[in-house]
């Protein structure tokens, strides 16, 4: 098997566990909402947790807060216990997906709040909240209530609260949820400017993949209340674990086969499926005839008219079915006789690319040999 | 279209405004004019404030009725006195709703706790107050239960005590709903905030809980404040002779004495008294909105 190429990740200040979960888990009413969770997070890290709705994502961040104690296991935060100490005596502190701004305070004072509660001199906290108030570029509203402020300045506001008090770490609920999506792009690109300049580590809880994407060092895909993949970016999307990850994150193609040939440096694979054999650029401990699935992104796929040439990872014919265009690039799925539906990724670099395949026509799909990733489950 | 809409709205406003001005504006003018007539020996006894004679009118204005309420200190001390009492009924429903009322809001069985808040309302006010009677009388229920201990009897009913006890139980329900409303409005996550940013349990109470119920205070405390002030069957019930409030004082000029105009000054004056604290709240919650 060919290593997987280490993507170019901003590299955490030390590789010691800074916050360490260990054998952690929350039960609601008998369902497991955590259910056993280990994970080390870097200092300086950013550290996505992503997952659907009920995937215990929030339930971890908010243990992690000191809103639920675990029923059993351990969170350490820069060595030090701790499973049992109330929030507001954790070192961590949470930007929340509604923002929660107090909204009876203006801007200064909601950013002051925690300084206040710390019971640092006057001129100590104004002069933090300052600060703050310049770093998320905020400090000519800094009299405005929340309710006269626009959703990107609250994020912003929200922001600056949760960070005034220099927490040991940063936990981010859904933090761009509530942004529309121009706003969310720029706001990502901006939350990575300030870890960078702060350094403070972040956690960041999400559903949407693409922002977890642009954002995490590392990823943890959830659930069913378990981590099922811890990785970086690249290596989620490129080895995905098992079915649900390379499914979850982006769009595949899935191929059901039997193993034919299985050597240290590559597979076969015989798939009705696709109507062919598959090859595989890399080896895996597997038996003969054991069942595989392989994945293949939609992006990596060719779509000719004519058959492919030289080697292949697989090859089929099949008829257009449907074509979405979206601008930059356009989506074909195109159905092989097996019935199998394929997925494939086309970008649009002419104008008008009067030569593109078109509605019901029989073309050929096929992906190069290292495109595919086979999966034992 | 925007003729029958606009038409239609001015008559959605105008039934209530007809209300107002027959059940509400018109007895209130009556009894401001009664208020500046004479007592009379005659059907209604007083005087009439116009009187027409060969062409010319004369307008008889009695200001001698508010000036009576100066002159006897009776009148003052009962004002000052159901102030007081108000205050301090408004007060102490105040400290038990407001516990009350934050724990029905997180409760999980709140619609049922809610309930058994307004179920008082289901029997009449009057049979509440002789309840009240039956359970603190020399031969009533606390009483026989200290007998039993051999302690007692204390004398509870014709107190002070008494009185507060029929106010606090008539009235709690008025301030534990607007208080509920406005605590189960509130975002649980401003708590969590607060929490999270280093504010303990009683900190983020006074912090964010406290100030963001204020409307819930202010509604609830007026909802009880005003009634008590002119409260007549509580202190009549349960009070003792000797205690001066304003509604008792009423009734015994109204019935015992038949002075309509000293009793109708009596209501104005108080209704002007009323009045004062309104306005301050309705600034005050004004300012919020």
């Amino acid at each position: 098997m060919t290593a997987p190429a280490s993507p170019p990740t901003r590299a955490p200040k030390s590789d010691r566990a800074f916050i360490r979960i260990a054998d952690v888990v929350k039960t609601f009413d008998g369902f497991r909402a955590v259910d056993n969770i280990s994970l080390d997070v870097a200092e300086g890290e950013i550290f996505c947790l992503l997952g659907g709705s009920g995937s215990g994502k929030s339930t971890l961040l908010r243990m992690l807060a000191g809103f639920e104690t675990p029923d059993s296991g351990r969170i350490e935060i820069d060595g030090q216990d701790m499973t049992s100490v109330p929030p507001w005596d954790r070192p961590v502190n949470m930007m929340f997906q509604s923002y929660a701004l107090f909204p009876h305070m203006s801007v200064a004072r909601n950013v002051a709040y925690g300084l206040k509660q710390d019971r640092l001199p006057k001129s100590e906290i104004e002069a933090q909240v300052k600060r703050m108030l310049e770093l998320v570029k905020l400090d000519t509203l800094a009299h405005r209530k929340p309710h006269q402020l626009s959703g990107g300045q609250r994020q912003r506001v929200a922001l600056a609260r949760a960070l005034a008090k220099k927490p040991k770490a940063l936990l981010l609920d859904e933090p761009l949820s509530a942004l529309d999506k121009k706003l969310r792009e720029e706001t990502q690109f901006e939350l990575m400017d300030i870890q960078d300049t702060l350094g403070t580590t972040f956690i960041v809880v999400t559903h949407d993949q693409e922002e977890a994407m642009t954002l995490g060092t590392r990823i943890g895909v959830m659930d069913q209340g378990r981590l099922v993949q811890v990785d970086a970016p690249r290596d989620l999307y490129e080895y995905p674990k098992n079915r649900f990850i390379a499914d979850f994150v982006g769009s595949v193609n899935i191929f059901e086969g039997q193993v034919t040939e299985d050597e240290s440096d590559h597979l076969r694979v015989g798939s009705q499926a696709l109507g062919g054999e598959i090859y595989i650029d890399h080896g895996m401990s597997c038996q003969l005839g054991q069942t595989v699935w392989v994945a293949v992104r939609p992006e990596k796929m060719r779509l000719r008219r004519e058959a492919p040439e030289g080697p292949v990872g697989g090859a089929a014919q099949g008829v257009v079915e449907d074509i979405a265009y979206m601008g930059g690039l356009s989506h074909y799925r195109v159905v092989l006789p097996s019935g199998q539906r394929v997925r494939a990724t086309l970008a649009n670099r002419d104008r008008h690319d009067a030569d593109a395949p078109t509605w019901e026509e029989t073309v050929w799909i096929s992906w190069p040999p290292a495109a595919g990733v086979a999966l034992l489950s | 279209m925007t003729w029958i809409v606009r038409r239609g709205r001015a008559l959605v406003v105008a039934v209530p405004t007809l209300w107002l001005a027959l059940f509400f504006l018109i007895p209130f003018l009556v009894v401001l004019r009664v208020s500046f007539s004479e007592p009379a020996i005659a059907r209604p006894p007083y005087t009439s404030l116009f009187d027409w004679d060969q062409g010319l009118l004369t307008i008889t204005l009695n200001l001698g009725n508010y000036a009576y309420l100066l002159e006897d200190d009776l009148y003052v001390s009962a004002y000052l006195n159901s102030i007081w009492m108000a205050s301090a009924s408004t007060v102490i429903c105040l400290l038990i709703a407001y516990p009350m009322a934050l724990w029905i809001a997180r409760s999980p069985m709140k619609n049922l706790l809610l309930m058994l808040v307004i179920l008082p309302f289901w029997t009449s006010f009057l049979l509440r107050m002789y309840a009240l009677i039956g359970l603190m009388s020399p031969t009533g229920f606390i009483n026989s239960a200290l007998g039993l201990v051999g302690l007692g009897p204390i004398t509870m009913l014709q107190t002070d005590f008494a009185v507060y006890m029929g106010m606090v139980t008539g009235y709690l329900p008025l301030m534990i709903l607007p208080l509920y409303s406005t605590l189960e409005k509130l975002d649980g996550a401003l708590l969590e905030a607060s929490h999270d940013l280093g504010a303990r349990p009683w900190r983020a109470f006074l912090d964010v809980t406290l100030p963001l119920s204020m409307p819930g205070v202010i509604a609830g405390s007026l909802l009880v404040f005003i009634p008590s002030v002119g409260e007549y069957v509580i202190p009549a019930l349960l009070g003792g002779p000797d205690q001066l409030m304003i509604g008792k004082t009423l009734w015994t000029e109204f019935f015992n004495n038949r002075d309509w105009p000293l009793a109708s000054a009596v209501a104005i004056a108080m209704l002007a008294f009323l009045v004062v604290p309104i306005m301050f709240a309705r600034n005050a919650l004004g300012v919020k909105e």
